[in-house]
């Protein structure tokens, strides 16, 4: 018997009912199954959409679900593909365990500048996406786990240390700091101050 | 002679446009020398994304230099001020405890200006609501650092320490991180932030951004 592979499907905090009702179609769950994967866990969330469970005996896709969960990541690390709302903390947790991922965005939500890190994310070969549930039989189908390129997280300490640069902080680690005077917005005269902008344009 | 009314209003007008200047001159300026003692900072959080992005940028400042630090969330946010609370409680568990001698973190709500489907009439009253709550916030905590990334809650308190320092009041550096999830556009706040600037810096986590928006800098991701 082959290695058994699950899908999880989240759609973090939200209510994604139209995402929750195509994966518990029959042509997502055929187009899972023929893909290889065995078992599908469903995090619904706010949802009020229950998916019918399946216990998988008689050769079909096994289904499951569940609200919210404290032990998110474990689900993600124990899938072999997930599928995800388009919230960048579902998506950045997923690739941050290099994790196959699907995202699907929600249309219904106004202003979805969502679509627009997924589409980027998709560019780069780091996930595969689809603009909405209705499209979500087919990226399955079409899907090349091969394509995905594994993505490099960001270190946010970039932006730390230009912070400390504008405030004249060395970074941990460097000689100490610019001593002397209290920077810029230190409690001198504001009123010399003036008379010093005034100075020097002139 | 005694000045008469329109002098003296002349006069007023004069100074504030002299003092508006002079700050927005200095807007955006590295400080020429570190500060000897560690800034007053506030860190706004948001719903969705946002918080997870601040605290990863938090988790990674020098935390003797961005010391004693508040937290302000909406009042209809649950649960970001229960993330940053965890994570400063975390910090005392680990460290020398330099937040004991300058008093420790604190958390404040604010009320939104606008809550989401909310309509623009009622909205009006909301944020000036909001625009008097967060200059409380601001008188009580002192900020002199503001670190925020996009939720609405930021702009009502960027724009009031923003009035405190035209006022002569209080300096305060605010420094913008547009968040990861904005690739290709700005959020309102960031647009805001941006354009009228309010802000010191402005960091874009995509190039194509940094392109589009030439004052704000790019370096990098934080997730």
């Amino acid at each position: 018997m082959g290695e058994r592979k699950g899908v999880f499907v989240t759609v973090g905090t939200t209510s994604f009912d139209k995402l929750v009702a195509a994966v518990d179609s029959e042509p997502v769950k055929a187009a899972l199954f023929r893909r290889g994967f065995s078992h599908l866990q469903i995090q619904i969330g706010r949802g009020t959409y229950i998916p019918s469970k399946v216990s998988g005996e008689d050769g079909e896709l096994e289904v499951d679900y569940f609200t919210f969960s404290p032990t998110i990541a474990d689900h993600l690390t124990a899938a072999s593909l997930v599928i995800s709302h388009a919230g960048s903390g579902s998506i950045f947790e997923t690739l941050r365990l290099g994790k196959p991922l699907v995202v699907v965005v929600n249309e219904d939500l106004m202003d979805n500048h969502q679509a627009e890190l997924a589409e980027e994310l998709a560019d780069r070969k780091h996930l595969f996406f689809a603009r909405g549930p209705h499209l979500l039989a087919q990226t399955i189908e079409s899907m090349d786990l091969e394509s995905l390129v594994p993505y490099t997280p960001g270190n946010p300490k970039n932006i730390a240390d230009q912070i400390d640069a504008f405030f004249g902080f060395s970074s941990p680690g460097e000689g100490s700091d610019q001593k002397g005077g209290e920077g810029e917005g230190a409690s001198v005269s504001k009123i010399s101050k003036l008379f010093s902008f005034f100075l020097d344009s002139l | 002679m005694e000045p008469d009314f329109l002098t003296i209003i002349a006069l007023i007008v004069s100074l504030l446009v002299i003092r508006v200047t002079y700050v927005l001159y200095w807007t955006g300026r590295p400080f020429k020398r570190a500060p000897t003692t560690s800034l007053r900072t506030m860190i706004v959080l948001g719903s969705g994304g946002h918080t997870a992005e601040m605290l990863s940028i938090v988790n990674v400042l020098q935390k003797d230099k961005y010391a004693p630090r508040s937290y302000v969330a909406a009042l209809t946010d649950n649960m970001s001020l229960q993330k940053a609370q965890v994570y400063e409680e975390s910090l005392q568990n680990h460290e020398n405890n330099v937040d004991k001698k300058r008093g420790g973190a604190q958390f404040m709500q604010i009320y939104r200006s606008r809550e989401v489907g909310q309509s623009y009439i009622t909205s009006i009253g909301t944020t000036i609501v909001a625009i008097i709550h967060a200059m409380w916030i601001v008188l009580k905590l002192r900020p002199q650092v503001i670190l925020c990334n996009g939720p609405g809650t930021c702009i009502p308190l960027c724009a009031c320490a923003y009035l405190l320092k035209i006022i002569g009041w209080r300096w305060c550096t605010t420094i913008y991180i547009e968040s990861i999830a904005r690739v290709k556009k700005l959020s309102l706040s960031g647009f805001l932030l941006y354009k009228l600037p309010l802000a010191d810096q402005f960091f874009v986590q995509w190039p194509l951004l940094q392109q589009k928006f030439p004052r704000s800098q790019y370096a990098g991701r934080v997730m």
